[in-house]
């Protein structure tokens, strides 16, 4: 068995191929779409958004999660905003704007027709938000309100207070209910996706568990979408929730899916450091904050070294002896430069020794909104008409404007750490927060099994080797709503006289028996370790060896220690418990299981990139200043990797050719 | 960031399943970090009892960041425990005591049956918002321009308010009628006090309310237990909206539930 990648960009001038691309596709007639059935893994926005359209249109949808309600996907927790180039501001935004923005910031390693079409149908989403009744904030016009975030100068991303990916969610989780409600829609709540069935070549259904009753069942469908969002739980601590996977990426991965970019992992500059080893989860502040907070650590290191002591608070720090990095580095962006290059300042800083974290690592940097507290008080003052007001009432006034912007954000910052975030500046640190590689993936959204088609996420194509901030939401919804109701009628165009697929079949037979076989092994194993203890030491290795900063050496001792972890694991790990009930360590045991082959491979890519780009970051291939060197000669390509057989070392790399005829490759320069 | 080492003793409801006998079992928990959160030190009694060879105990949770509305929890008698203002996820083990002797039970309601130990059934919410918590557009991209119609500010924030529930079920669990008003109203608030909301709030309110008294929750007599335990500060006055669009909507005699 062969992969041949084919990408499927439609001819033609960039800012016609999707317009052409729509207009030349096949269709499913409405009354077709009854007889055809779709399966969709995962209900974020990419999956709620494509269950809710496609059930519009009249096509049989069952849709999956393993949350007790589709409202809980993980895209509920993103924070900050979504991007659209509608240009509202007036600052000079628009689609080919966007469209170099995401490319850029992308290091150059997305695939450019795909970045046009997400930032052409950018407005739509907003449009179809709204008219959801997502309450967007507005300025007392009644306009829609915009700020800027990281890798931009202009103000493109639209937010609800800090509660974006919530509201967001909510209107997909709004139109999928107006869908169930009519009957047209079925939701398998509580449902875990554990295997695909592939018949004559072609996506066919999917065997999943209950949760509850342990019940294995089998699904038949014309189509199989993946919307199971990122694997950053690889590295066990990360901000994704606790129950986000790679199972369903790579379950059809070893059924023929290629996986494209795996080693591109986001690293998000603003989370909580952590706190000590029983800490399960970092959280993550929005980059919004970079907006009005500013980034520094002590300029002295005996000052660091003090504050790490707890012997001098950080407001103790004169202002001259502050340093602010990314000002200092980057004077064109300042804090605003994207999250690749801020992570890494902040790496940098802690490594030379200025961190300022009291944790065993001494990793941490301070966001300070002092700064703003006084601008908005003055501000605010003015607006108030209070003539010379004193210092104090000026920061109380400041701190109400900053309170009405990032209010939640405060709260939450304080519950976690105790600290009051109005009184004292922020500790951040960098996290494992996304992952931009993910299933190989054609203009069309179907991955290398016809019929399997991957959305959000769960794919590769939008963000190349960084992602800019807002702009995996607008992904998600891109796919879910504007991309893939046209683009999959294209491919079930040939389906409308298959008639109903059989659940009894030698496919699906063997994809349970192979479900079965493996949750009894975790049940009869009976060894001594825990699942979280494997998951843990996955992490470990991953975030040294294949983390923020990665070299040649490291990684392959990272191959052969998950390797070694990976045969510890089958052969010592316990479950307990039963198989017929709520069983929370076999569904985990199972993730990890997965886990394990992934981040092999995430390594095995990284070794073979020769290069620094995006979250790739080398040491061996660096420019003087520490930034990142690219080398667009030979490795101006998609690394997509075909299963072949247990041993993750003989995967076969697959490689799409990056071609940019609308965008002049750059050195990427935020100075 | 050490923090304080804690030593707890735990009685945690067990239950293997809907339908079956429960009772607190008692565990007894040495050296938790006061930075941990509560699930944080519920994963290390789980980490425990795998080791002892006992079945870990079954608990809600996802996000851990006090949004996605998965955890749950009674703890000492309140919802989401000892704190104001948060999720069970968002409660750290700093607001407890060394020797502290802490109860954990599942919500308990009629509307939300246990299925095992401390997770409960909350897809009632679920069901009521299939009887109407949408707005009727179709998802095509062809709809208006957003900025087309303005929304007054102090009614769009109003309507994010309302949107802020995060459907956790803990203003039904904490009232003594099980009554599931708060989250209602916040739904039906959200859209009533939208124009994009606001053409179809007379069904939509007889609908969501008929849906909720069939899922067996209790009426509301105003108690106001639910505003206080309420993790995202879902306002009562969102419950006298509802009642004003509920009474409306009885006495408007073309439009009917259904
Ligand atoms: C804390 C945080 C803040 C963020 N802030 C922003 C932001 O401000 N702006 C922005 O653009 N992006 C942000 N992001 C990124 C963005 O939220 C995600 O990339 C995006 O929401 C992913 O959406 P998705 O639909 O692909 O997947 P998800 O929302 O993760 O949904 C995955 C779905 O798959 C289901 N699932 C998974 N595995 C299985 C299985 N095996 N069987 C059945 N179901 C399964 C889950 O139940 C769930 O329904 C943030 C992310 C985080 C973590
Ligand atoms: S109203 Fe409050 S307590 Fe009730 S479900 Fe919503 S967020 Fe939870
Ligand atoms: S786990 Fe998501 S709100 Fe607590």
């Amino acid at each position: 068995m062969s992969i041949k990648l084919d990408s499927r960009i439609p001819e033609g001038d960039i800012h016609e191929k999707w317009k052409n691309h729509k207009d030349h596709m096949r269709l499913v007639a409405p009354n077709n779409r009854g007889k055809i059935d779709v399966i969709i893994i995962g209900t974020g926005l990419a999956g709620g958004a494509a269950a809710a359209s496609l059930a519009e249109m009249g096509y049989n949808v069952k849709a999956f999660c393993y949350q007790d309600s589709p409202r809980r996907a993980h895209s509920i927790a993103a924070q900050g905003g979504i991007n659209a180039a509608k240009n509202y501001q007036n600052d000079g935004d628009s689609v080919y704007r966007l469209f170099y923005d995401t490319i850029k910031g992308g290091d150059y390693r997305a695939r450019e027709a795909n970045v046009y079409r997400l930032a052409e149908v950018s407005g739509s989403i907003i449009d179809q938000c709204v008219a959801q009744g997502v309450p967007f904030a507005r300025e007392y016009g009644g306009l829609l309100d915009n700020r800027s975030f990281g890798g931009t100068q202009v103000q493109r991303t639209f937010y609800a207070a800090g509660q974006t990916g919530q509201q967001l969610l909510l209107g997909a989780y709004s139109a999928m209910n107006r869908q169930i409600g009519k009957g047209r829609l079925q939701m398998f709540n509580r449902h875990e996706m554990l295997e695909l069935v592939v018949v004559d070549g072609k996506a066919r259904g999917i065997i999943a568990r209950d949760l509850v009753t342990g019940e294995i069942q089998r699904h038949s469908a014309h189509a199989v979408v993946i919307a199971s969002g990122g694997y950053g739980n690889v590295f066990f601590l990360s901000t994704n929730a606790m129950g986000s996977n790679g199972t369903s990426v790579w379950k059809i991965h070893k059924k023929g899916a290629a996986f494209a970019n795996p080693c591109f992992t986001q690293i998000h500059p603003t989370c909580i450091p952590v706190h000590g080893d029983q800490q399960s989860k970092l959280t993550l502040m929005s980059e919004s904050l970079r907006n009005d907070g500013r980034i520094w650590v002590p300029k002295k290191k005996e000052d660091a070294e003090a504050v790490r002591a707890g012997k001098l608070k950080p407001t103790d720090i004169a202002e001259e002896d502050r340093d602010y990095y990314l000002e200092r580095r980057y004077p064109a962006f300042g804090n605003l430069v994207p999250r690749d290059v801020a992570s890494r300042a902040a790496k940098e800083r802690c490594d030379a020794g200025f961190g300022i974290e009291n944790n065993a690592t001494g990793e941490g940097v301070y966001l300070d909104f002092s700064a703003s507290f006084v601008k908005y008080g003055k501000e605010k003052a003015n607006e108030l008409d209070i003539h010379n007001p004193s210092q104090e009432e000026i920061i109380k006034l400041g701190k109400k404007v900053v309170e009405e912007k990032y209010g939640n954000l405060f709260t939450m910052y304080e519950k976690i750490t105790g600290d009051n975030p109005y009184e004292t500046p922020m500790k951040i640190y960098p996290a494992v927060h996304y992952t931009m590689g993910g299933v190989w993936v054609d203009y069309n959204l179907m991955s290398s099994i016809p019929g399997c088609f991957v959305t959000g996420e769960a794919n590769f194509s939008d963000h190349g080797a960084n992602r800019l901030g807002a702009s995996a939401l607008m992904q998600g919804l891109a796919d879910g709503y504007f991309v893939l109701p046209y683009t999959i009628a294209d491919y079930l165009a040939d389906d409308i006289r298959t008639g109903t697929i059989s659940t009894d079949t030698p496919e699906f037979e063997e994809a349970e028996k192979q479900v079965n076989e493996r949750i009894q092994h975790f049940l009869t194993n009976k060894g001594s370790k825990t699942v979280d203890y494997f998951h843990k030491k996955l992490g470990r290795v991953m975030w040294n060896k294949v983390g923020m900063a990665r070299d040649a050496e490291g990684l392959k001792e990272a191959i052969k220690e998950i390797e070694e972890i990976r045969k510890e694991f089958w052969r010592d790990v316990k479950v307990p418990g039963s198989d017929k009930t709520i069983n929370m360590e076999l569904e985990k045991a199972g993730r990890v299981a997965d886990f394990l082959e992934l981040g092999q491979l995430m390594a095995i890519d990284a070794l073979n990139r020769n290069e620094s780009c995006g979250g790739h970051f080398r040491t061996e291939y660096q420019t003087e200043e520490g930034e990142t060197l690219r080398d667009d000669e030979q490795y101006s390509y998609v690394a997509a990797w075909e299963y072949n057989g247990e041993d993750i070392n003989q995967e076969i790399l697959h490689k799409e050719d990056l071609n940019y005829k609308y965008i002049k490759i750059a050195a990427r320069n935020y100075k | 960031m050490a923090g304080k080492l804690l030593n707890l003793t735990l009685k945690v409801w067990r239950q293997a399943g809907s339908g079956q006998q429960g009772k607190f079992e008692e565990y007894k928990l040495e050296g938790v970090s006061t930075e941990s959160s509560f699930l944080e030190m519920l994963d290390m009694l789980n980490e425990q009892l795998v080791e002892q060879d006992k079945e870990p105990v079954s608990f809600d949770h996802d996000c851990r960041e006090g949004i996605c509305g998965m955890c749950s929890l009674f703890i000492n008698g309140r919802a989401h425990g000892p704190d104001r203002g948060i999720t069970t996820c968002q409660l750290h083990m700093r607001m407890f005591n060394d020797g502290d002797t802490i109860v954990i039970e599942p919500w308990r309601s009629a509307g939300f049956p246990v299925i095992k130990d401390l997770i409960v059934d909350r897809t009632a919410f679920d069901r009521i918002q299939h009887a109407g918590g949408f707005v009727s557009v179709n998802t095509s991209g062809n709809t208006i321009d957003a900025n087309a119609i303005p929304v007054e500010k102090e009614k769009a924030d109003k309507a994010f308010a309302a949107a802020a529930c995060i459907g956790c079920g803990a203003c039904v669990a904490t009232c003594k009628n099980g009554s599931a008003m708060l989250f209602v109203s916040a739904k039906v608030s959200q859209y009533a006090l939208l124009p994009q909301g606001r053409v179809e709030a007379t069904r939509r309110v007889l609908n969501m309310v008929r849906k909720m008294d069939e899922e067996g929750f209790g009426n509301c007599t105003n108690t106001g237990a639910c505003e206080v335990e309420c993790p995202k500060g879902i306002s009562l006055e969102n419950i006298a909206r509802m009642n004003r669009e509920f009474l409306f909507a009885s006495l408007s005699n073309d439009i009917k539930a259904e």
